[in-house]
């Protein structure tokens, strides 16, 4: 307790940040998983979307934070919002939940917390030699050098698997010639 | 020396924020106005003279109109939806530079909110939260035609932005830069043909439309819809959150008005600035000089800016609106292909370090459009293909 004390009166400003942002992450990450209504579960994400991106600002990584509200926050969150307005999940979601479901669901829970504490405790945590550390790798024009030098053929090959995501969803959703108009 | 910084940076936000909003207050009179000219109205002209007042009776009425929350809405999200949709309005104006910088001893202040090098990203990320408001408002009011007015809405929205984004590549090509300073600086160095709308004519039509789409103006405007949907979105909204929603669209307007300035047009770029600021260092000295020469190119920066929102305006009482499908067909299978031909071509362009290859898609256009009317029979009506 006492040198949690001492490092909460050593950090500067930038630590406050982190700690009031840490807070609220895990704070809205909770949200997430106990809200009993969807959309409040969703908007919870949303939040906690909103709260790792500025932990990307704090590394000093703004395209990622910009690119990771553009995309999960304002693409992937408004989908799943779209999906659960309309199936309309207000009251008989409780009754859903048999006991065989949620002692499954417990079990599932438990062994990935366990798997998780043994991870965090076996793995080194990596390190940074200061004297080597730039602070502008996080930058877009650092980060679009390395995407089109260093990892020119995995960034290609990863646009290829989206081209064929995008081709084959495409495929799902035609409408056929003797399919019903909805 | 930070805390005056810091102090700085607030004061100019502040800036930003009132201007924004007294821009956007009268923007609705002169919307008014306008459509009043272009009907042969006279318009508002009793509160005050010529009705200047008329925005402040309106905000008065709107605040002491009974604030009614539906009995079944879902109390907290009802009242979210229309802060989310004020918030993110307001959130975007933060990035754009408003003007050069202002000098006093051997401070040098950009007018500008925040100076960072995704300023055209931060921009994309505040636009594609946008949604939200709508969304949240027309879920939380438990009310089926404003659940559909909120589903189409979003679904519009973020169709267009996909158009909007791909569109913008090109001239973030021609820049090298997300940064909006950097974009209108490179505009000014390479003077009154470099600026982007003569560079990137493709460029700037598609985003011109995607802009009406986004803010859902007219011919876009179907959101809004009393035949199918009462009122759309905001039908069981009253009294200052329904002002609200209606405020965050003419917020959205000078905000997009902004951004097609400074991206396309300059910014507060206007031709012989270069030699405007030398006389005027000359005439009354390096920092006086300097600051009358921001001062004149922040004019010139907002003139442009109501030049689009009277555009805007102009758009939306001639042109007629766009049935839903014909909305989709024309974002997803005309203004995205468009939009990715031209930042092929705008790079092919790059290449041989030809600044205007994209007029060859303009010239293609005009061609093929003279050729299908002198091809088409006169007098008869096309069918409608859906």
């Amino acid at each position: 307790m006492n040198e949690l004390l001492t490092h909460f009166k050593q950090i500067s400003a930038t630590g406050y940040l982190f700690w009031g942002l840490a807070l609220i992450t895990v704070l809205s990450a909770i949200v997430v998983v106990t809200a009993r209504n969807p959309i409040h579960s969703v908007l919870a994400l949303i939040g906690t979307f909103f709260c790792l991106s500025g932990h990307y600002v704090l590394l000093n990584a703004q395209f990622l934070a910009a690119v990771n509200i553009i995309v999960y926050a304002g693409a992937i969150m408004v989908l799943f919002l779209f999906t659960i307005m309309f199936l309309n999940m207000r009251k008989d979601d409780e009754e859903a939940k048999t006991t065989t479901a949620k002692i499954a669901a417990v079990i599932v829970g438990g062994t990935l917390l366990v798997l998780m504490l043994g991870i965090f405790k076996a793995a080194q945590v990596g390190t940074y030699n200061p004297t080597t550390f730039d602070n502008k790798t996080g930058l877009v024009e650092n980060l679009g050098m390395q995407l089109y030098g260093e990892y020119l053929l995995p960034f290609e090959l990863a646009s290829i698997l989206f081209l064929v995501a995008m081709v084959g969803a495409v495929m799902l959703g035609k409408r056929e010639a003797g399919d019903r108009h909805f | 020396m930070d805390l005056t910084i810091l102090l700085t940076k607030a004061i100019i936000i502040l800036v930003i924020f009132g201007i924004t909003l007294l821009i956007a207050t009268y923007s609705t009179y002169a919307e008014r106005k306008v459509a009043a000219f272009l009907q042969d109205r006279l318009g508002p002209n009793r509160a005050g003279p010529f009705g200047l007042l008329q925005p402040i009776a309106d905000a008065g009425k709107m605040f002491f109109k009974e604030d009614f929350i539906p009995a079944q809405a879902n109390k907290w999200l009802f009242i979210l939806g229309p802060c989310l949709a004020m918030l993110t309005a307001l959130m975007a104006s933060a990035v754009i530079p408003f003007g050069d910088s202002i000098r006093f001893g051997q401070y040098e202040i950009p007018v500008q909110g925040i100076e960072i090098n995704i300023g055209m990203l931060y921009i994309f990320g505040v636009v594609s939260l946008g949604v939200y408001g709508v969304m949240v408002g027309g879920w939380a009011s438990n009310n089926k035609f404003s659940l559909l007015g909120a589903i189409r809405a979003a679904s519009q929205n973020i169709s267009y932005e996909v158009a909007l984004g791909m569109s913008i590549i090109a001239v973030l090509m021609m820049t090298g830069s997300l940064s909006l300073r950097a974009i209108v600086e490179q505009q000014a160095t390479t003077g009154f043909f470099g600026w982007n709308v003569f560079t990137q004519p493709v460029g700037f039509i598609i985003f011109l439309v995607c802009a009406f789409a986004e803010c859902n103006r007219t011919p876009f405007d179907l959101p809004e819809c009393e035949t199918e949907l009462i009122g759309g979105y905001h039908t069981e909204y009253s009294s200052m959150k329904l002002g609200f929603y209606l405020f965050a669209e003419y917020i959205n307007m000078f905000v997009s008005s902004a951004v097609i300035s400074s991206l396309y047009f300059g910014g507060y770029h206007f031709p012989f600035a270069a030699q405007a600021h030398d006389a005027l260092v000359n005439a009354l000295g390096a920092n006086t000089g300097h600051n009358v020469a921001t001062a004149l190119g922040t004019v010139v920066f907002f003139s442009k800016i109501f030049f689009f929102i009277f555009f805007f305006m102009w758009v939306r009482w001639t042109v007629p609106r766009f049935r839903y499908d014909q909305l989709m067909n024309l974002g997803w299978k005309s203004l995205i292909p468009l939009a990715m031909l031209n930042v092929v071509i705008t790079g092919a362009g790059l290449l041989f370090n030809f600044n205007y290859a994209t007029w060859i898609v303009v010239i293609v256009a005009v061609l093929m459009i003279v050729v299908s009317s002198a091809r088409a029979p006169k007098g008869a009506v096309a069918v409608q293909r859906t």
